[in-house]
Order: C-alpha cells, then sequence, then structure tokens
C-alpha cells in the first residue's frame, strides 16, 4: 500500500451507452502532486474527473482515495464528496445565493457548522483570494473569472484533501483567465493536491509536477512537464502539442 | 430597431420603451411608425363601435346585458357571493401549491426502488388534467356525502375546495416538474459535489431556483383556478356565479353576469402586474449563469 | 377545465362578442301567415290562423325544457332526443294544456311542433326559437318587461319537501324552518321564496338543476327543498324514497302563477290568453288539472 498516494486510479473504465470513453485508465497521485491532465476535447478528461467524484458510475475498475476505495459498494458517497472539492467550466455557483451564502450552505448543511463560525471561516479564504468587496454581491453581478474564484473558494470551504479542476478557465474571456490561475498556482504552493484538467499550456508547465496526456480512452504518455512539452515520446502526444503549438497556445 | 435614416436624423429613438409595448405587434419603424399604429388602432376600435351601437339589435343588447340599473341593483349581492369565491380559492391555492410540489418531486426521484411513487405521481397527473373539473366536483360533492358514513362532512365547500386542490395539483405539478427541469444540470452537480445530499440539493438549490421560474405559468394556474371556483355553484354554494344566474332568472336580465365579470377582471389585474414586479425583483436570480465577461 | 387566461384586449374580445350578438340579431324577418284555411273555432280579428306571426309558417312551434318532468309531461318517451317524457304524447299537465290551446287557435296535433329550450334560452334576447315556451316559468312583474306571459294556466303554490323523521319534519310553521338549511332551483321563484318570507338562519342552497338539488335532499345536505306543489309530488313519489311535502305556501311569494312565455309584445298572445279563457269557462283547464295534478292537492298548508 502506498502510504502517500492521495488518489489512485485503477483499470478505470467507463461508457456512455456505446461510447467508449475511458478504455483503462491508470493513474496514482501522490500528496501535494499537481497533475494536470491533457488532451483533445472528447478525450475523456472531464469523464475521469467526474468518475473520481463519483457524479459518473465506472463500469469497471477501482478508485481509492487516501486508502479508502471508494467504487466498493455500500460506501457513502456524500461523505466521500466531501473530502473531495470539484470545480467545473460554468455555471458553477447558485444565483439565487449571495457569494457568502454559497460558501458557507455546504460546510453548514453538510459539516454542521453554526452560522457564524462558516461565515468567519469563509469570509477569510474569501480575503485570502481577493474577494472580500464581493462577500454579499450575487454571481450575476461577478464577472466570470470572480465567479470561478468563488467557485474554487466553495470548494475549499470543505477543507478537501484533493481538489479536482475540470477546465474552469476555459470559458473565461483571455484577460480574467490570469486572476483565476493565480488562485490555482497559490493552492499548489500551498501542498494542495491537484488533479487539473486544462487547455492552458503555458500554465501547465509552470505548475505541474506530472502531466499526462490522455488520448483513445487511455493515458498515453506522461511525466514531468518539461519533459512531455519538451521532448515527447508519443508520436501521438507529439501531434497533439503541434496542434497546440500551431494554434498559438503555447 | 430604428432605421438608419432615423439614427442620421438625429431622431432620438426610445427603444425599451418601443418594445415593451409594441415589441408584440410586429416590427414598427420609428417614430412614424408608432403614431401611424396608434391612429390605425383608435379607427378600428372607433369603427368596431360604430358598427355595432347602430346594429338593428342594439338596443335590445344593451338593455339585457349593459343594464345600469340592474348592474346597481345586482351587484351587492354578487360582490357579496364573490366572497366566498375568494375563501375558496385562496384555502385551495395554499393546498395546491404545497401538494403540487410533493408530486413533482416524486416524479423526479430516481432508480427502481421509488418506481412505484414515481408510477403514481404519473397516473395521478394524467387521471386528474383528463377528466373535467366539473364532473370531479359532481362527484366529490354529492358523491361523497352520499354514501351516508359518519364523519363524512357533507359541506359542498369543503368537497369543492377538496376537488379543486386535487385537480389544479395535477396541472400545477406539471409546471413545477418544468421548472425542475430548466434547472442547468450542472446546478445540481455543483451542489452533490460539495457533499450535500440529494435532499439538501433538492430543498437548498434546486427548488428555489425551479419555483422562481415558473412563476408566470403558476400564475396563470392560479388565475384558471379562480375562474374554476364558479364551478363549485353546482354544488348549490352561492358564490358569484350562481348569485348571478339567480338574479338574471329572477329578471330575465343578464347584466348581473356582468357584475360578476367584473369582479373577476378586478382581482386578476393587480395579481397580474404584482406577478410582474415579483419576476422583476428575482430576475438576476432567475438564471443559472455560464461565465461572462 | 373552466376558463382561462384573461386577454389582453379586453376590449376587442368585449366588442367582438357584442358584434356577434348584434349581426345576430340583426335582421329580423317576420314569419310569413299560412294561407291554410281557418277552422270555426278560431277567434275573429287578427286571432285567425292565416293571419298569426308564426316562427315556422304553418305550424305552432312550442318550447319546453328536457328533461321533461312529470306531473307536467307525461307518457314515456320513445325518442332519443327527449328524456323521461316526449312532450308530444299529450299526456302530462303542459302537454295536454298546450295542445288544448293549440286546438283552440286552429292547429291539428300534428301541427304543433315541440322544441328544446333550455331554461335561460326563453328569455335570452333575440329572436325566439319558438311561438310560446311552458316550461313551469312564474310570472314575476320584473320579468314580464323582458318576455310577455300569457294568463295563467295554472296557479301554483310553493311547497316544502323533506326526507322522513328528520328534524324539520316535525315543523308545522314557517318561523319553524328558520333553523334549517334549505335549498332551490335557479330560475324558479322559490329561492326568493325562501330569502324574502321564510328568512332562514342559513344561506340557502341554489341548484342549477333539478338533479343537484334531489341529490342534496338525498344526501342530507339541504334538509328542506322548495319547490312548486306539483313538482313536489313528483320528487316525493319518484324521486327521492322515503320524502314526503311538509306543506305548500299560500300566500306572500308563495302563491303565483305559471304563464307560457312570448317574446315580449308578441301579438300571439293575445290569442293564447282568449284561448286560454275559453278553456277555462268551458270547465277543460280544471279537467286537465283534475287529470293530472289531482295528486298536488291534500298538503297542510304552512303558516
Amino acid at each position: 500500500m502506498n502510504a502517500a498516494a492521495a488518489l489512485e486510479i485503477e483499470g478505470l473504465r467507463k461508457s456512455f451507452g456505446n461510447n467508449l470513453v475511458l478504455e483503462g485508465v491508470d493513474l496514482s497521485v501522490g500528496e501535494h502532486e499537481v497533475v494536470c491532465l491533457i488532451g483533445a476535447s472528447g478525450s475523456g478528461k472531464s469523464t475521469l474527473l467526474r468518475c473520481v467524484n463519483l457524479l459518473e458510475p465506472i463500469d469497471a475498475g477501482r478508485i481509492v482515495v487516501a486508502g479508502q476505495e471508494i467504487t466498493r459498494r455500500g460506501v457513502d458517497v456524500n461523505l466521500v464528496r466531501r473530502r473531495i472539492g470539484i470545480v467545473f467550466q460554468a455555471f458553477n455557483l447558485f444565483p439565487h445565493m449571495s457569494v457568502l451564502e454559497n460558501v458557507t450552505l455546504a460546510p453548514r448543511l453538510a459539516l454542521h457548522r453554526d452560522r457564524r463560525e462558516a461565515e468567519e471561516e469563509a469570509r477569510e479564504l474569501l480575503g485570502r483570494f481577493g474577494l472580500s468587496d464581493k462577500v454579499d454581491a450575487y454571481p450575476d453581478h461577478l464577472s466570470g473569472g470572480q465567479q470561478q474564484r468563488v467557485a474554487i473558494v466553495r470548494a475549499l470551504a470543505m477543507q478537501p484533501r484533493l481538489m479536482l479542476l475540470d477546465e474552469v478557465t476555459s470559458a473565461l474571456d483571455p484577460e480574467l483567465v490570469g486572476e483565476v490561475l493565480d488562485v490555482i498556482g497559490e493552492l499548489a504552493a500551498g501542498g494542495m493536491t491537484m488533479v487539473i484538467a486544462t487547455h492552458e499550456m503555458g500554465f501547465a508547465r509552470d505548475i505541474a509536477t506530472r502531466v499526462c496526456f490522455l488520448d483513445g480512452g487511455v493515458i498515453l504518455e506522461q511525466g514531468p512537464p518539461e519533459q512531455m512539452f519538451g521532448s515527447p515520446r508519443q508520436s501521438r502526444t507529439q501531434q497533439f502539442l503541434q496542434r497546440i503549438v500551431s494554434a498559438h497556445r503555447l | 430597431m430604428a432605421s438608419e435614416g432615423d439614427r442620421r436624423a438625429g431622431l432620438e429613438v426610445d427603444e425599451p420603451r418601443r418594445s415593451r409595448i409594441l415589441g408584440g405587434l410586429g416590427s414598427v419603424e420609428g417614430p412614424g411608425g408608432a403614431a401611424i399604429a396608434t391612429l390605425s388602432t383608435i379607427v378600428f376600435f372607433v369603427v368596431v363601435g360604430v358598427a355595432i351601437t347602430h346594429a338593428p339589435g342594439w338596443h335590445e343588447v344593451r338593455k339585457t346585458f349593459f343594464d345600469w340599473g340592474e348592474f346597481k341593483s345586482s351587484f351587492p349581492e354578487v360582490a357579496r357571493a364573490f366572497l366566498l369565491n375568494c375563501k375558496i380559492f385562496s384555502i385551495a391555492e395554499c393546498f395546491i401549491l404545497a401538494f403540487a410540489l410533493l408530486l413533482a418531486v416524486l416524479r423526479s426521484l430516481p432508480g427502481p426502488v421509488f418506481f412505484p411513487l414515481r408510477a403514481l405521481a404519473i397516473v395521478y397527473a394524467d387521471f386528474f388534467r383528463g377528466v373535467p373539473t366539473i364532473l370531479v366536483i359532481a362527484i366529490l360533492g354529492f358523491g361523497a356525502p352520499a354514501l351516508q358514513v359518519s364523519g363524512v362532512p357533507t359541506s359542498t365547500t369543503l368537497w369543492g375546495i377538496v376537488a379543486l386542490v386535487l385537480v389544479y395539483s395535477a396541472y400545477v405539478s406539471e409546471v413545477y416538474r418544468a421548472g425542475i427541469d430548466s434547472v442547468h444540470p450542472s446546478q445540481e452537480a455543483a451542489a452533490r459535489s460539495l457533499g450535500l445530499t440529494r435532499g439538501q440539493t433538492l430543498r437548498k438549490v434546486i427548488l428555489p431556483q425551479a419555483v422562481r421560474r415558473v412563476i408566470p405559468p403558476l400564475l396563470n394556474d392560479f388565475i384558471g383556478l379562480q375562474k374554476d371556483t364558479a364551478l363549485v355553484g353546482t354544488l348549490g354554494a352561492i358564490e358569484a356565479f350562481n348569485q348571478a344566474s339567480i338574479d338574471t332568472n329572477a329578471t330575465f336580465n343578464y347584466t348581473a353576469y356582468l357584475a360578476a365579470a367584473v369582479l373577476f377582471v378586478a382581482i386578476t389585474i393587480p395579481l397580474a402586474r404584482f406577478t410582474d414586479w415579483l419576476i422583476a425583483r428575482d430576475r438576476r436570480r432567475l438564471q443559472a449563469l455560464g461565465a461572462f465577461a | 377545465m373552466g376558463s382561462r387566461a384573461p386577454r389582453r384586449l379586453h376590449l376587442l374580445a368585449l366588442a367582438a362578442a357584442a358584434t356577434a350578438a348584434a349581426t345576430a340579431l340583426a335582421g329580423c324577418g317576420g314569419g310569413t301567415a299560412s294561407h291554410s284555411p281557418t277552422t270555426a273555432s278560431t277567434a275573429g280579428g287578427s286571432c285567425a290562423k292565416s293571419h298569426l306571426k308564426l316562427v315556422k309558417p304553418g305550424q305552432l312551434t312550442v318550447g319546453t325544457d328536457n328533461p321533461a318532468y312529470p306531473p307536467w309531461y307525461a307518457g314515456g318517451t320513445k325518442s332519443s332526443f327527449w328524456k323521461i317524457n316526449d312532450p308530444s304524447t299529450g299526456k302530462g299537465f303542459e302537454s295536454a294544456t298546450a295542445y288544448a290551446v293549440a286546438k283552440k287557435l286552429g292547429f291539428s296535433r300534428s301541427q304543433v311542433h315541440w322544441t328544446y329550450v333550455p331554461f335561460n334560452r326563453a328569455f335570452a334576447p333575440g329572436k325566439k326559437p319558438f311561438d310560446f315556451d311552458i316550461n313551469q316559468v312564474s310570472y314575476t312583474p320584473a320579468r314580464a318587461k323582458v318576455v310577455t306571459f300569457s294568463t295563467s294556466y295554472y296557479d301554483v303554490n310553493q311547497a316544502v319537501v323533506v326526507l322522513k323523521g328528520t328534524p324539520i319534519a316535525s315543523v308545522h310553521t314557517i318561523a319553524g324552518l328558520r333553523r334549517f338549511k334549505l335549498g332551490a332551483q335557479i330560475g324558479t321563484t322559490s329561492y326568493d321564496f325562501i330569502k324574502s318570507t321564510i328568512k332562514p338562519t342559513a344561506q340557502p342552497a341554489v341548484y342549477p338543476q333539478n338533479a343537484g338539488a334531489v341529490e342534496a335532499l338525498k344526501n342530507k345536505q339541504i334538509n328542506g327543498l322548495v319547490v312548486d306543489l306539483p313538482t313536489a309530488f313528483y320528487v316525493t313519489g319518484a324521486q327521492v324514497p322515503n320524502s314526503e311535502v311538509l306543506g305548500q305556501f299560500t300566500s306572500g311569494g308563495g302563491a303565483g302563477y305559471f304563464g307560457m312565455v312570448f317574446a315580449k309584445g308578441n301579438p300571439l298572445a293575445a290569442c293564447v290568453d282568449k284561448a286560454l279563457a275559453k278553456l277555462r269557462a268551458n270547465g277543460t283547464l280544471k279537467q286537465l288539472q283534475q287529470k293530472w295534478l289531482a295528486k298536488a292537492t291534500g298538503a297542510p298548508v304552512l303558516k
């Protein structure tokens, strides 16, 4: 048993109807690692993250989080999800609640914190990421970048041991991407274990401890960023990165 | 939209006002278009008005349907009877909003273990939307007391309310269902991802959004309910329509119906304006937002 | 579903409806008189059969409601349309009276044609689909402003029907009725009578149809049903088992008369009045009453 493994995925298979999306993914993520998933659209990055979070049932394989096999029968799904934070590409925040209410909802209901405690902690977190003045604002008054930052803070409020970020900047206007990437960088610097699906190759190169290229439903190649971006071994990896470069994304 | 010519000429075209008033009536170009539309509307109604009042039978129609003396004498009684309609729809609506929500939630429970509840909700909605309201009222209002089981109430008002609740809950549950379906699935995913249970997610995240999104059709069904309280008159209760019928049959003059109509319209208008205000106030919270600049 | 969302343009809807009504009202054509030979029994002058303005020339169109209840109509029905009784059997008090009047006006039996007129249609504005309507319609001065009534073909008293053995069944006075829940049918003068003379403490119930009133009495949703006396006997005889006629009312609003209903100002009414006068004078009317309404006597008078 690898005591340092925050996340272990073995032989994960997942299909939607006749469409086999993940065909046997193996991945091991250690504590404090930052793993970036890259790959073409439809390669299964989002699906993989949603499986880890038990949002999607898997067809075969197992997932182990901090030594506990979460894909076994009889696991309390809600309990598992409280220790794993996930942020999606869009539609994260609850529009009928203020930022503060968004962040304190789950701690109060799921962790049974009392209102004052939850609000104090929320304010502190929001302040740390430069959102103090937005505490009572509603999501429709926030820019896209602010909304995603709040979404990250909301996930952090549950004190997860693992954060999953699913292309959180892909829907943002370019000038707003930076502020979100800064937040993620801070989290990484603080030692948060993260699995990040992203198109932002420059960011991945800077922040990742390991980059995994997802292709054909498996992790075709993985390695430290310098190796992946500098001298990828698989031809398909090279082709993919080539396309990225010619699209000026790298 | 304003034409190029208007803009170049520097004419101030007040767009929001124009689009709200005339938006539903086709495209209107510029302030000249607004004047033509107004003029033609006036001309239309004047022509129709003149045609009606010069028809050979107009005098008799006016006397039969729009007799001021009759209106004055029947209005107090009809208004008093109208209080019964108000009582019925006020009580009924409270139960409808709650019961229909329950039905909609039952309908949305996932998984094979909840199949009987889902099926029950579906059958219920199909049946009570299919059967004419007046039949339900007659069967419950006359049939239930006819069983002569001690303890079963015989009050027609009570059975009228029960019948209306059963029927309208079916319609309103479908409205709620549409509202629930219209909430972006990511909202549920986000809430569940935070570790909230299905019940907490429904209560705190989905339903507050779903209900706000369907306020216009909820109002629509409430207004329909107000009219359908008149059906309770078949059970003998003297509500506004029944009272108007009594007056009409006593005098062979229909103006009493107009008095009842006036009352029904009078409550509809403020209700519609209140709902508009409610929607405008909540507009920001109605749309789950994707990222935007 | 009952009526649903209101339209935005109320005026337009109202105008359209009124236009339609006005168009329907416009163009009143009078029926042309038939040229069939007059019979000896018609009165002279404008009541000659050939001079009558009729809805359909050559026939007398008489209206009544469906179902046609006893004792006003009898003889059963072979028609798929008329329920309980077919008016054209000539049996039952109103049917027999109508045929007697028609004969006096010079119409043979085959020249009398019955048409279905729901109660409300009898006084709706515009052209009437009948020459006269005979349907237990009570004369009131207010109604006489809108339609023309014939003279009485039956002087009618109101009565109250109760279930045997119930508390109300031991009441002997009008005052005694006050504490009970009473019911009446729309279109009759019974409701007015309840409100103005009996003055009960509980709000009475008013039913659009006879069926509802009867059901309510059976279900004990009302304690007493106020109807005209002959109908009361039909109710106790055929509709509500274990019921009885508690009593009748002979004064105040409790006494009235049934008249045939004509379009306002229809000269035919005067001719029918002449015919009724003759039938009264020669005892026919009394005969018919005794034949068809004999059971409808002998109820105690409540004061």
